[in-house]
């Protein structure tokens, strides 16, 4: 039966948008700018017909008339959809366009036409408090120990990033009362670095500006503050110049499944002067587990299309799993070492896992192999520049309860100390970033990665866990962070990003103390110091193994 | 706060001198325990040298217990000494049962058996007793071995030793550590009563150590018998002692590198830098925290005292040759050893790790820095 001609009832209605652009007639000038800029194309400028009011005489005298009117529209194409960026606000100069969220969207009804699944960037869409913000540090030192002076007191907010050896197999003889080191003895390399890393977030699915700036403020601080910072490069190589510099000290390549920037990462081997941070083998991602890469064939333009290696203006795809994968054994083992032998054995080279009930058998076969650095673990609330809204909301692993699973296995082995395990996914998603790092510290964890939160907070980052903006994947990105375009990416300085690199961690270094020092800890980082947390949920502190309080 | 009291000399002085220095130090504790250990033993058991003393507490069912399980194992009793129990009216000290010291004859297939062998049978026998004793609070044993005796008890430390009547038949010694509290930060727990011994190696310790779960965590899986029952974060101390020391093979000056590590900066200037970044990593977690002056003896009669990596606790150590005090607080020294030049008296701070060699025959000060 045909429908009812003039009312398409299979429109949508701006109801089931996920934001609604509220635009105030009386302030708009018209001038176009909030149209121009808009990522997705939402708001149109459009006219109406309507009865206007006007009043022209010496003295007040009303007439209504019919007339053409200039509007702001609100699209109803799902395709055209209002992100809630908020950037039509930001250059409107007069206050008259704001997007209003809409709980009562029904945007995943709609969001797959022609049956093509929602992808988009950012992280999961859970706007709830974490896990991590409801822990609490509850063991003061006040009375029983003197607390520390956050201010005053010397703090080591260092964490070490390779392989520490067993006490037992340190290879030391002493000799006139001394201890010395046995000559011709491997001893795993070990970085001392802040245990607060930027976790990977490649060339390419940032900006150049997003990720110089990212870059220049990580050598700041270790240059000039002293805040050994590291920086992941996530997959996709790091550029020629970098690598044969003396920076690149400061860096983790991460090698992932479609290998792609390795070729030349290899060849500038003999000129590189110095060594990496370390080699991130990336197995998985908390943010899309099971899932590879993409990067967009808009996106790999020439600078990117150098440091992969491939052509430009081709889709690059990242197989869900390293092709040479036949066992564990065959992909972290082999991998590993052969990953360190290309280093002479100097750089800590480990594996990141998105979170899982597996994580376990990973550690252990990692607590087993000699060259296994460290174990990364990403959980469910990483952040990914492109992923299938369904990977991203409902795959994974919550880092909570995965990190300390896996650190109090290692506590019943006794190594707990021998290999580190960094956290990710999450930290600080409700912007507690030094607060979320100690938790998980006192949790077990060696360290913590960040990957939202620095974008957010250094370069103001739109998305939310409302699903605001999280168009990465579309190299549309409003702030000019995740973007190949230059007229977007123009809009970031690298220098004010780098500021605010240094900004975020100073004051992270800051926060930690004032954390650590009412706790009574500054001679060494207090990991798996569980005594120290409490939660307000029983179910939590029985899952964790530590107190409730209430 | 506890307050401690250590003192070490060439000749034999009674407890009671330690206890006395308590009792002047009283304004820094509460006065709710004592506990002691001695060392190189005079009186009765100057010729039982090579015997194993079991020291503890239990009730007329523990000592059946006691009995029956060192009888089934072996030991036959070479000699028995009980305090002369003195209970005066107004006394905060409750008597709880048979305070035990008995020095063993070990089994005869163990008599010849080596050192190590020895030592394992201690510790095990020790900890099964202990184990015992715990399900009806019937046995409380505090070391098991040849030429140590502890006591433990509640109470205001002069009262106890007067409970035991020491100020009468003295337990004398050459080494003798004692310390003024109970563990009350907690419920009272004789278990957690300082000094804490094993194999040999005893600490004391005036504080509180924040970085207890993970020592103990890491400790738990050394793969020995003896790491274990931690009822006190301070229990940590003498068993990293013992674990560097013993089972590391690290000479002495090393424990201070291992609880309050250098900086990277300061570690660059020592002759053994390279081993000691090794090892600051490698031993991370027995990287002690908090407030806390640690006093100790070592198996061969070195007497120590250190400080935390910030000195937040009170000690001093002043004596002259054949005679030292090792101490919380200056008055504590000037009762113990009144007789020394006491411009010579050592304060110690962060860097310094004061050891008295045994016998007390000199005093030497190690700077960390220098190694």
């Amino acid at each position: 039966m045909e429908p009812v001609k003039g009312i398409n009832m299979m429109d949508i209605p701006l109801l089931d948008f996920p934001y609604i652009i509220r635009w105030r007639d009386d302030r708009c000038t018209r001038c176009g700018k909030c149209t121009a800029v808009c990522p997705t194309k939402a708001i149109v400028p459009a006219v109406i017909a309507r009865r206007l009011v006007r009043s022209e005489g010496e003295i007040p005298l009303p007439t209504t008339v019919r007339g053409v009117e200039q509007v702001i529209k609100q699209v109803s194409d799902i395709d055209h959809y209002c992100t809630g960026c908020g950037t039509c606000t930001l250059v409107c100069p007069n206050m008259a366009i704001v997007p209003e969220h809409n709980p009562a969207s029904k945007f995943l009804f709609h969001k797959n036409r022609g049956g093509v699944p929602y992808k988009r960037g950012g992280r999961r869409n859970d706007p709830s408090t974490s896990t991590l913000d409801k822990l609490k540090f509850t063991r003061i030192s006040m009375l029983t120990d003197p607390a520390l002076d956050a201010g005053r007191h010397e703090f080591y907010i260092r964490t070490l990033m390779g392989r520490n050896l067993p006490a037992e197999d340190i290879p030391l003889i002493v000799k006139d009362g001394r201890l010395i080191v046995e000559a011709n003895k491997f001893i795993p390399p070990v970085r001392e670095i802040f245990p607060i890393r930027i976790g990977g977030m490649s060339i390419g699915a940032l900006s150049p500006p997003m990720w110089e700036g990212l870059a220049m403020g990580v050598t700041y601080l270790n240059e000039v503050e002293h805040i050994p910072v590291v920086m992941g490069s996530g997959e996709g190589g790091v550029p020629s110049r970098l690598l044969k510099s003396r920076f690149i000290k400061y860096f983790i390549p991460q090698i992932a499944s479609g290998y792609f920037g390795w070729d030349e990462i290899i060849h500038a081997l003999p000129d590189m002067v110095e060594d990496p941070a370390a080699i991130e083998i990336k197995y998985g991602q908390g943010a899309k587990p099971g899932d590879g890469g993409l990067l967009m064939a808009y996106k790999v333009l020439k600078l990117i299309s150098e440091i992969r290696g491939v052509p430009m203006g081709v889709d690059l795809a990242s197989p869900p799993t390293h092709q040479t994968k036949y066992s564990i054994e065959e992909a972290v083992a082999k991998m590993i070492q052969s990953v360190s032998m290309a280093w002479g054995f100097r750089v800590p080279v480990y594996p990141k896992i998105s979170g899982t009930k597996t994580a376990l058998a990973v550690l252990n076969n990692l607590a087993r192999n000699p060259y296994a650095a460290a174990l990364c673990i990403d959980g469910e609330d990483g952040g990914t520049g492109a992923a299938y809204n369904v990977s991203l909301d409902k795959m994974g692993h919550p880092i909570a309860s995965n990190l300390r699973d896996c650190y109090l296995d290692l506590v019943k082995q006794g190594k707990q100390n021998e290999l580190p395990i960094f956290a990710a996914g999450g930290v600080g998603k409700q912007g507690n970033l030094a607060a979320n790092a100690a938790s998980l510290i006192l949790l077990g964890a060696s360290g913590v990665d960040i990957g939202k939160y620095i974008m957010q907070a250094a370069a103001g980052c739109f998305g939310d866990e409302h699903n605001r903006c999280n168009l990465c994947n579309l190299g549309k990105c409003p702030r000019g962070i995740t973007t190949q375009d230059p007229r977007l990416y123009r809009r970031l300085s690298a220098e004010k990003v780098a500021q605010r690199v240094v900004d975020v961690f100073k004051t992270a270094e800051m926060e930690l103390k004032k954390v650590f020092a009412p706790m009574g800890r500054s001679t060494q980082l207090p990991i798996g110091m569980s005594d120290g947390l409490g939660v307000s949920d029983q179910d939590i502190a029985d899952r964790l193994s530590i107190s409730y309080v209430c | 706060m506890c307050r401690l009291s250590a003192i070490t000399a060439d000749k034999y002085f009674s407890v009671m001198d330690n206890i006395r220095a308590l009792d002047t130090m009283k304004e820094g504790h509460d006065g709710s325990g004592l506990g002691f250990v001695l060392k190189d033993l005079g009186g009765d058991f100057k010729d039982l040298k090579e015997y194993p003393i079991l020291s503890g507490i239990c009730t007329d069912s523990g000592r059946r217990k006691l009995d029956d399980y060192m009888k089934q194992a072996g030991f036959k009793v070479k000699f028995m000494w009980e305090p002369q129990i003195c209970e005066k009216a107004g006394s905060s000290v409750v008597k709880r049962g048979h305070y035990l010291t008995t020095a063993y004859q070990y089994p005869d297939e163990y008599i010849n058996r080596s050192q190590d062998e020895k030592e394992a049978l201690l510790t095990k026998t020790r900890l099964r007793l202990r184990d015992e004793g715990l399900k009806n609070n019937s046995l409380y044993i505090f070391s098991f071995w040849p030429d140590i005796i502890t006591m433990k008890e509640v109470g205001d430390p002069l009262e106890v030793g007067e409970f035991f009547g020491l100020d009468k038949k003295p337990l004398t010694a050459k080494i003798a550590m004692a310390q003024g509290r109970q563990n009350t930060n907690y419920a009272i727990d004789l278990y957690a009563c300082h000094p804490f011994f094993l194999q040999g190696y005893c600490t004391m310790t005036n504080g509180e150590n924040t970085a207890f779960v993970p020592n103990r965590d890491y400790l738990l899986r050394r793969n020995f018998p003896g790491y274990r029952n931690y009822k006190s974060d301070s229990e940590i101390f003498c068993h990293t002692l013992h674990f560097v020391h013993k089972r590391l093979g690290y000479p002495l000056r090393y424990y201070k590198d291992v609880i309050t590590p250098l900086t990277n900066n300061e570690i660059d200037g020592r002759s053994d830098a390279e081993a000691l970044r090794l090892i600051k990593k490698s031993l991370r977690p027995l990287c002690i925290d908090g407030p806390n002056c640690v006093i100790g003896f070592m198996p061969d009669g070195s007497v120590f005292m250190l400080q935390d990596s910030k000195k937040l606790r009170p000690g001093i150590v002043g004596g002259t040759t054949g005679h030292y005090g090792l101490m919380s607080e200056e008055c504590g020294l000037d009762q113990a050893v009144p007789k020394r030049k006491r411009e010579d008296d050592i304060f110690p701070m962060r860097y310094d790790f004061v050891v008295i060699s045994p016998n007390a025959k000199e005093v030497q000060v190690w700077n960390q820095l220098k190694g």
